[in-house]
């Protein structure tokens, strides 16, 4: 190979910088778009903008995969959870009638529901599936009200652009986007397989989220918050998980 | 001597930059294009990191399945002896191997981003340059079933190949490259796709098609071993050809002239 010349140089420099720029373009206008992650920064950064930004865009409204009432898992699995405290125990021993879903944030409707109350509200039921980041899986029937129903009852703003969801285990929340937050699938789940949910499985509230892994999924469900700024919750990174680590988009 | 050999040793004796670089120029011809060398190197570097992150992902749950759903409570298609790194699994072991998963997750999918873009360069600007016609194609008289057992039988006896055959890849290298490029990785890729729970939420053929999530889990495990055998394969041979030399042209583009 002959040495460099100087137009080799030049052009090298002007598809370098053209490049850069291409990049930062594309980098403003993926945020304008809500296409970059809470935890875009770091070195992971990179991946988790284009994973995010690329199933935005391919998955927008798919549903994820609905299974025959045959095909249910006979031994789904019960995944360690810590213990749960005495506040939850209180609760647990009184049927839960004094659980409460706290919504709140950007609603021109705060509220407080019962599980009763949830259970009143229209249900949907679906057969999906879980599947743990470990790697393991189940199929299972979840009935609960769509989540989009109290938002809309709670009269969420238009300009929302996220919807944090926490536990009753302290350090366990979650959040996800609009996209999910209304799509059709996505429940506050209060039965599993046509019974109560039980407390194994998150009972008497816990969140369905069909499209990502099962750790958005949260379990024991207190309260929401729906919000325009995601990065004021924590440490900015969207959900506890970035925060031991992992994703918070967990859809791969 | 070949005197154009004897007047490069001569520069070479005067020790300038500039006249060392003639000589190899002199004494050496391309090779390896900028194309293949630069997507040679990011893949290796790309492979390797998602394999030792997937090493991880499998130790935290050290079972595969088979058909849609598995987990401790279902039969496994087979499991793995070793402990885990979590508690979930009862592997028999009294501990805990480390819980690397968050970063390990990262890493993959960031990984495999680079794969398949810098996969997408390859075959993209390859098939446009002709680059698999020349130099991974097969010539017709090649694929006789004489010609393959001869080509076995000298790999099997671990010749070392002449000096000729650094300028043209003999029929099983070529066999070998091409199913690695256009079996191995896609394959590998649609497997791991087939266990996003968002792109299969859009394309749920990807999934059904291989049996299940469960199914792909464990093709994806079986691939990964098979790409891992051609890698080490790959790398004896290497070895046998002169590995310095052999490592120096896909880094240089420029091999000792034939």
């Amino acid at each position: 190979m002959s040495k460099l010349s100087r137009r080799q140089l030049v052009i090298a420099g002007v598809v370098t910088a053209a490049g850069a720029g291409g990049l930062a373009l594309a980098a403003k206008i993926a945020g304008r778009y809500g296409l970059v992650p809470p935890d875009s920064g770091g070195i992971y950064g990179p991946g988790e903008t284009l994973t995010y930004a690329a199933q935005r865009l391919l998955t927008r409204h798919s549903l994820a995969r609905e299974f025959s009432r045959s095909q249910i898992s006979r031994k789904p699995l019960m995944n360690e959870v810590a213990p749960l405290g005495a506040d939850f125990q209180r609760l647990q021993k009184e049927g839960f009638a004094d659980w409460r879903l706290n919504v709140d944030g950007m609603v021109a409707r705060p509220a407080s529901f019962s599980v009763a109350e949830l259970k009143s509200f229209p249900r949907s039921s679906h057969i999906t599936m879980i599947q743990c980041e470990e790697g393991w899986s189940y199929i299972a029937e979840w009935t609960g009200v769509p989540l989009s129903h109290v938002l809309q009852l709670a009269g969420a703003s238009p300009q929302a652009t996220h919807v944090v969801y926490r536990s009753i285990q302290p350090d366990w929340w979650e959040s996800m986007d609009m996209a999910d937050a209304l799509h059709p699938q996505t429940l506050l789940a209060h039965e599993m397989n046509g019974g109560e949910l039980p407390v194994g499985f998150g009972g008497p509230l816990r969140m369905r989220v069909t499209r990502q892994l099962g750790y958005k999924s949260l379990k024991y469900l207190t309260s929401l918050t729906i919000t325009n700024n995601i990065k004021q919750f924590g440490k900015g990174l969207g959900s506890s998980e970035p925060e031991a680590g992992y994703s918070w988009y967990a859809g791969i | 001597m070949n005197p154009a050999l004897q007047g490069a040793q001569y520069r070479l004796q005067k020790g300038s930059a500039e006249r060392t670089t003639r000589a190899v120029e002199e004494t050496t011809q391309p090779r390896h294009s900028l194309l293949v060398r630069v997507t040679h190197w990011l893949t290796a570097m790309a492979f390797l990191a998602l394999l030792v992150t997937g090493l991880e992902l499998v130790v935290s749950h050290p079972r595969f399945y088979w058909g849609e759903t598995g987990n401790v409570n279902t039969k496994p298609l087979f499991k793995i002896p070793i402990p885990s790194s979590r508690h979930l699994v009862p592997t028999g072991y009294g501990y805990l191997l480390p819980d690397q998963n968050g970063w390990s997750r990262y890493l993959h999918f960031q990984s495999a981003w680079l794969l398949v873009l810098t996969g997408f360069v390859y075959v993209g600007v390859g098939l446009s340059r002709g680059h698999f016609r020349r130099e991974l194609f097969p010539a017709r008289p090649d694929l006789s079933a004489k010609r393959l057992m001869r080509s076995v039988a000298e790999h099997l006896r671990f010749e070392r190949p002449g000096a000729e055959e650094a300028w043209s890849y003999n029929v099983l290298q070529r066999l070998a490259y091409l199913l690695i490029i256009f079996v191995g990785f896609p394959l590998i890729i649609w497997t791991g796709l087939a266990m996003s729970p968002s792109f299969v939420s859009a394309f749920p053929a990807a999934v059904n098609v291989l049996g299940g999530q469960q199914s792909a889990r464990t093709v994806h495990f079986f691939l990964t071993g098979a790409l891992v055998l051609f890698l080490l394969v790959h790398i004896f041979m290497i070895f046998l050809a002169g590995f310095w030399s052999r490592v120096r042209a896909m880094v240089t583009g420029r091999a000792a002239s034939r």
